[in-house]
């Protein structure tokens, strides 16, 4: 059975410590896109950073909610840098970014309808045959909610994960958001999905918006998305957790004490 | 409403910034419109420092805002929204050239960044070469483009933290250079001989081809002697990744 792992978020600010140092987390999360190029400096840090930890493929640009069904040559690139990192999950999110020609570079949220369902079971379908794996899905922040919606966002997840066979990412901070931009209760969120298929889990820091909160990535994980992180794992097995650190980027030692609360609490959890 | 539709409406929404019947009002409509155009400012600023610095942050934001509306993003990667902000750039500005060369430089220095690898000849490869036959092959990372301005200089000044430099024309065109030595992009301003001899290069590879070339620009003597020292030059800058027998 594996043990809890815990890892941090590559970012170009602490290149320099993963290189030069011995930074203890037990695997490195990348943004995928960041190391899809041909070559140069990007590809050959990623080289040296996964001779001496395992990595993690976190994609923004999939787009697994798009209409118009998967892009080939993203999937070709995303292809090619899987076979030559090996990484221990790869993932994107459970949303839209492109349509035709159109690409918002952001999360767009989805109606949770039977049709949106079976689109992104198609296009996840897809790219896990292309990938040859599992690929994980990650619940977004959400800002606005559709009318057309037939189902709550934890039973259209649960659908996904039943019919693709795919992994999840919890990101327990989006619950968080999410559940307070949209008034449902985050333990019937995590009561909602199938804890079994949850391999990863991301924390984050959140801002207070106009009338919303907003997933900003740029502060310290606050108190209310710990506790939720304590029932989160309450209620799965062991996982691969990790703080996402975006913007107001500290020194890496204090992601790493960070990082040393969710030890403590899933150590505590396991003694309990 | 179908999925497609929605999507399709929600693109208008965020291309037009105008409500649209598919995207629900309330606040959260604003937060994702407030995300498309500061991602997509913000890949503009990052790609162009240099240039917001010379034309002011006031120019720089109603140029982002411009190509916003005259180039809605359809690459997988934000990075590429940079690539065409010079076609704006030119739209708005047509009579600065020097700011049209100093977005090139900052957008081939970026492609340079992440160009594809290839390792420059090294010096023992190159005792058995018949220079006669030879054919050179230049770094895949290599951009050149005529010059008109000093936007080289700009680029140089901007980076140290000067900008009491003035844009001005060249009294002679010449050529700008980008290219990745190692992990580092590099710039170099060419004159107009070693300009027409690396395009000419570029086209064809041919050694003897670049002799001839100089030679019917300064004469057969400094001719043969200009290949060789720009040879040496640019196999010392790395520029030079292949050099083989025809």
């Amino acid at each position: 059975m594996h043990a809890h792992r815990f890892g941090l978020g590559l970012r170009r600010e602490h290149y320099g410590d993963f290189l030069e140092g011995d930074v203890d987390v037990d695997f490195v999360e990348v943004i995928s896109e960041n190391f899809m190029v041909a070559g140069g400096q990007p590809r050959d840090i990623l080289r040296r950073v996964r001779e001496k930890h395992p990595v993690v493929l976190h994609g923004v640009s999939m787009s697994l909610g798009s209409a118009d069904g998967l892009r080939p040559d993203y999937l070709a690139r995303l292809c090619a840098l899987v076979e030559e990192i090996e990484p221990i999950f790869v993932s994107d999110h459970l949303s839209w970014s492109r349509i035709g020609r159109f690409n918002s570079h952001d999360l767009l949220p989805l109606p949770y309808t039977q049709e949106a369902l079976d689109i992104i079971c198609n296009n996840i379908d897809q790219a896990q045959e292309a990938l040859g794996r599992t690929m994980l899905v990650e619940n977004p922040s959400s800002y606005l909610t559709y009318a057309e919606s037939t189902m709550t966002e934890w039973e259209f997840i649960s659908a996904m994960a039943k019919r693709t066979g795919c992994g999840l990412l919890l990101d327990v901070n989006n619950v968080f958001v999410s559940a307070s931009n949209h008034g449902f209760d985050p333990l019937d969120f995590l009561r909602g999905v199938p804890m079994n298929r949850v391999c990863q889990i991301h924390l984050a820091g959140h801002s207070q918006g106009d009338g919303l909160l907003i997933d900003t990535h740029d502060s310290a994980v606050n108190d209310a998305v710990w506790s939720l992180y304590q029932q989160t794992i309450a209620r799965c097995g062991p996982v691969a957790t990790m703080i996402e650190r975006d913007g107001d980027i500290p020194p890496l030692a204090d992601l790493l004490a960070e990082l040393d609360i969710a030890r403590h609490l899933a150590a505590h959890r396991e003694a309990a | 409403m179908n999925l497609a539709n929605l999507q399709g409406d929600f693109h208008a929404m965020l291309a037009t910034s105008s409500p649209v019947a598919g995207v629900p009002a309330g606040p959260g409509r604003a937060v994702y419109l407030n995300n498309y155009r500061a991602q997509l400012v913000g890949c503009l600023e990052e790609s162009y420092p240099q240039l917001r610095a010379f034309i002011g942050e006031e120019a720089f934001l109603h140029a982002a805002a411009a190509h916003i509306k005259r180039r809605p993003p359809h690459a997988w990667t934000l990075d590429a929204y940079a690539d065409d902000f010079c076609d704006t750039l030119q739209a708005l500005f047509p009579d600065n050239p020097d700011l049209h060369e100093l977005a090139w430089i900052e957008h081939a220095l970026d492609q340079a960044f992440i160009g594809p690898d290839a390792a420059p000849v090294a010096a023992d490869a190159l005792a058995e070469v018949d220079w006669e036959h030879a054919s050179l092959t230049l770094a895949p990372t290599l951009q050149l483009r005529i010059a008109t301005t000093n936007a080289a200089d700009l680029w140089f000044a901007l980076r140290d933290g000067s900008s009491s430099l003035e844009g001005e024309m060249l009294p002679a065109p010449g050529g700008l250079l980008v290219w990745r030595q190692g992990f580092v992009s590099c710039l170099r301003a060419l004159d107009a001989i070693e300009f027409a001899a690396l395009t000419q290069l570029q086209r064809d590879g041919s050694f003897a081809g670049l002799c001839a070339l100089l030679v019917e620009r300064v004469g057969e003597e400094q001719g043969i002697a200009s290949a060789g020292a720009m040879l040496a030059d640019w196999l010392g800058s790395e520029l030079i990744t292949g050099v083989e027998n025809e």
